[in-house]
């Protein structure tokens, strides 16, 4: 055994050792058995098996937890359910993982006041089930909503299908409770309006737990709308649905959900859920309307003269809640089905300016023939979030190699049009060299001063989200140099 | 005026540690504590940059007039959803920077939420971009939203990209006799409802509930709501988020309470007007402080001392160390010289 293999079992055993002395024995773990399931998230490429992993139940548990790695220098990886999909929970080797998984306590449902006070580790889908009978909901509803936690959601500032009209975590979340590194507690918003100071909420949701660990959140529950109807509007033509995102906004109408699917993704998704959607379309658009009946009907009515001005070949509209809600399923249940029809896919997450879709779809649908690869579209078209989904076969290395490039393309085109690398997904260890291309020096600069502000050595989460300087001249250095960017690993799901 | 040179302008006053003032159109002079330092002027870099309607997108230059937006914005049906008072000859950069929201904010969200991307000049001349002019972006820290609401502490607002909705096609108000414990009742109870409720207020014995959106929603409401019609909606409102409603007039010191809505009345005296389904309690009066800051304390909010002649008191809550801390380091970060705008928000930075 070599000398630095033996220093660090050592150090491993120091750390379980010193964690041990207020963590039961179960909550602290460190053999490789028990410490493989916490060796990815949902980018399961990227894959790094932790020195230790805690697994606090109390948040005084918590504060001693980084107390003693702080006092320890030992990085920290906080966790949620592991559902990430930019790496952003893939642990260090020579840090500890921070599971939150056991706060899955909900601590008030406040029906008059419409909040609800949680754990970290409670699911997104849980809190609307606990507010369902006060006839109130959490608007956000990411597509992993049954699985990922409050806490990775307010890290990644998640979305769903229904944030065009709704808002992201962001515009839903009045307040969060933390610890910093040196387990200090931090209390960000507040449940009144407008808390004093500056908007360290604004900056905490989405830091991609680089900031501090969440020990407790309040939402804001929204009450549920009388009813929802959903049209699917099909196109002979990819870049006429684009064009008709586009137009249903100009026309005044904010949809509850707006979603675009191509029919590589509508095939692919009928064979595996029956969603009933139109197979000979080129692409479909789900259009969702909510409110009251009268308020309901008046907008679908809008809606359908838009897309009908728009191109729109063929428009069902749900009939019942059973109907729309299999129109949905279709959509919900489209990254499983991907798994199914290759072996491997990559999701990408750029945000573009919705008059661009026509060209960025075009764009992309390009690229699939330059490398010769399958690459479904099904998007938050509304809010002109895509997620082009490139299908290839990761053992086979021209392949991997050749959606690497692929997905370059996409981002920098993406950031071309004036849009952005993710909307929703985060940077994590994924994209990290994109940020490169997206900021300037300056703006590093001034994203590492803001994380030194709240952790000071850079032991929480580090070398995440935002990328060294030094890191982005080699990169810039191999892009110019290559010709091409260069991805670390790709995803395997 | 250029950028270059508003960069150079900032960077000389730091070399020589002298304190710069940011104002626009000087309408939010009386916010916050005492403005300090050199006059810098950002009118004369203003302009409309890009604006879109079907992106629900609009991009302006910081020294932009607040109307001059809102006239752009209105000739395409839409409008800021956070409806920011103006208080006189308002810039979009000032807007942002004061951070303050208008009658709406209950239903549609904070100035805060609208915020999409910003160009910075930072303390040191350097100019940064962050966010962008998409609806989600989640690449780095959200440090345009940071800026919202920063009283031009981090920097010099150049320009920002703002998302913006269709103006509601119909608008209605109702009026209700009510004391304020049931109002605050009432007022809670609908947010909670699927009701098509756009703003609130209570005053001396009435209740106002303004009902917008669709002319299908608005009318289905109505009459589940009762009360009587309110003559002039539009004027009302206005009267509120410009503070030329009586209330507003007068000598004793404004405060700006918030606490959670549902809070039961405050035992303050004094008289009180209330917006945001209850979670902002406007009250005129010559308590001290100490216990008006600790009634809103106890209520689980703060209270800040809006418009009054003397502010030794210091316009905002303090913040507890830990937070105070983080907010030095942040300055530090955006400002190093400590030039702009030093006290404006806290004392301390
Ligand atoms: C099939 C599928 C569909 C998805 N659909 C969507 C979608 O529609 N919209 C969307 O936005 N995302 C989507 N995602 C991505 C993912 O579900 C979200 O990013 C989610 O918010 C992650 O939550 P999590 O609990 O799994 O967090 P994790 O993956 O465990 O962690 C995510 C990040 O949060 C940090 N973190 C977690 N908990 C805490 C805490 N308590 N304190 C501080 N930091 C913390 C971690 O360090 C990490 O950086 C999808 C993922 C999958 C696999």
């Amino acid at each position: 055994m070599g000398e630095a293999v033996s220093l660090s079992l050592s150090r491993r055993h120091e750390v379980a050792r010193a964690l041990r002395e207020f963590l039961p024995a179960r909550a602290v773990l460190f053999d490789e058995e028990d410490t493989r399931p916490y060796e990815c998230d949902g980018l399961t490429a990227y894959r790094q098996l932790p020195m230790v992993v805690a697994l606090p139940e109390t948040e005084e548990q918590v504060r001693r937890t980084l107390q003693i790695c702080s006092s320890m220098n030992v990085p920290v990886v906080p966790r949620g359910a592991g559902t990430g999909l930019s790496g952003g929970a893939l642990p260090l080797g020579d840090g500890v993982l921070l599971s939150m998984a056991k706060f899955m306590r909900v601590l008030r449902v406040d029906a008059r006041a419409r909040i609800a006070v949680v754990q970290p580790g409670v699911r997104n889908a849980a809190i609307s089930e606990v507010a369902a009978p006060h006839g109130l909901y959490y608007a956000p509803d990411p597509s992993s909503q049954i699985a990922c936690t409050i806490g990775g959601n307010v890290a990644e500032n998640s979305g769903g299908v229904h944030c065009l009209k709704y808002g992201l975590t962001l515009h839903n979340v009045l307040r969060v409770r933390g610890l910093t590194i040196d387990g200090e507690p931090l209390e960000l918003g507040s449940e009144a309006p407008d808390a004093p100071g500056l908007d360290l909420l604004a900056l905490a949701v989405g830091s991609e737990g680089m900031l501090f660990v969440v020990t407790e959140v309040t939402v804001k529950l929204l009450p549920k709308p009388q009813c929802a109807r959903v049209i699917m509007a099909s196109f002979d033509d990819v870049e006429k649905a684009g064009s008709a995102v586009a137009a249903i906004v100009a026309a005044g109408i904010i949809p509850a959900g707006l979603e675009m699917m191509d029919r590589p993704a509508t095939r692919a998704v009928e064979q595996f859920v029956g969603a009933g959607y139109d197979l000979d379309a080129a692409a479909i658009l789900l259009c969702e309307s909510d409110g009251t009946p009268a308020e309901v009907e008046d907008e679908i009515a809008r809606m359908e003269a838009v897309l009908t001005g728009a191109g729109a070949v063929r428009l069902a509209v749900s009939r019942d809640e059973a109907e729309r809600l299999r129109f949905w399923s279709g959509r919900k249940a489209a990254f499983p089905a991907m798994g199914r029809i290759s072996p491997d896919y990559y999701c990408m997450d750029g945000t573009i300016p919705r008059k661009r879709l026509a060209e960025v779809l075009h764009f992309i649908a390009e690229l699939g023939k330059k490398y010769g690869l399958r690459c479904p579209n099904v998007f938050h078209a509304g809010d002109g979030n895509l997620h082009p989904l490139i299908l290839f076969d990761a053992n086979n290395p021209d392949e991997l190699h050749r959606t690497e490039q692929f997905a370059a393309e996409v981002l920098e085109k993406c950031v071309a049009v004036g849009g952005t690398i993710t909307g929703e997904h985060g940077v994590g260890v994924e994209k990290i060299n994109q940020m490169c291309t997206q900021f300037r020096p300056d703006e590093l600069e001034l994203f590492h001063a803001v994380k030194r502000a709240f952790d000071p050595r850079g032991l929480l989460n580090p070398g995440k989200a935002v990328p060294t300087l030094a890191r982005c001249a080699e990169y810039g250095r191999m892009h110019v140099h290559r010709g091409a960017l260069q991805h670390p690993e790709l995803a395997r799901f | 005026m250029t950028l270059a040179a508003l960069q150079e302008e900032i960077r000389v006053a730091a070399a020589r540690a002298a304190p710069l003032r940011l104002r626009g159109g000087g309408s939010k002079d009386f916010y916050g504590n005492e403005p300090r330092g050199e006059l810098l002027d950002v009118r004369r870099y203003a302009g409309i940059v890009d604006y879109e309607p079907s992106e629900l997108v609009l991009t302006a230059r910081g020294g932009t007039a607040l109307a001059e937006v809102e006239q752009a914005l209105a000739e395409h049906g839409q409008c800021l959803p956070f409806e920011p008072p103006h208080f006189g000859a308002a810039t979009l950069g000032g807007c942002i920077a004061a951070g303050l929201s208008g009658p709406r904010r209950a239903a549609a969200g904070a100035l805060r939420d609208f915020v999409l991307g910003v160009k910075l000049i930072d303390g040191r001349g350097r100019l940064l971009e962050f966010g962008g002019r998409v609806m989600k972006n989640v690449a780095g820290y959200d440090v345009s939203r940071l800026v919202a609401g920063s009283l031009g502490t981090l920097g010099f607002i150049a320009e920002a990209s703002v998302k913006v909705l269709p103006r509601p096609s119909a608008e209605r108000t109702l009026a209700f006799e009510m004391a304020e414990a049931p109002a605050l009742d009432a007022m809670n109870r609908w947010a909670g409802e699927p009701l098509p409720v756009s703003a609130s207020a209570w005053h001396e014995g009435t209740l106002y509930v303004r009902l917008s959106g669709s002319a299908a929603a608005v009318q289905a409401a109505a009459p589940r709501l009762g009360g009587s019609e309110l003559a002039d909606t539009v004027a009302f409102w206005r009267s509120l988020r410009e503070q030329t409603h009586a209330f507003f007039s007068g000598e004793a010191p404004l405060w700006r309470i918030a606490v959670p809505s549902a809070t039961a009345p405050l035992e303050l005296g004094g008289a009180q007007l209330l917006e945001w389904n209850g979670g902002l309690r406007w009250l005129r009066s010559s308590l001290s402080a100490q216990e008006i800051r600790a009634a809103a304390e106890r209520a689980g909010g703060h209270a800040t001392l809006f418009r009054a002649r003397d502010k030794s008191a210091g316009a905002f809550t303090p913040l507890d160390p830990v937070r105070l801390r983080l907010h030095r380091e942040l300055k530090r970060a955006f400002d190093p010289a400590g030039i702009l705008n030093p006290g404006r928000m806290y004392a301390q930075f």
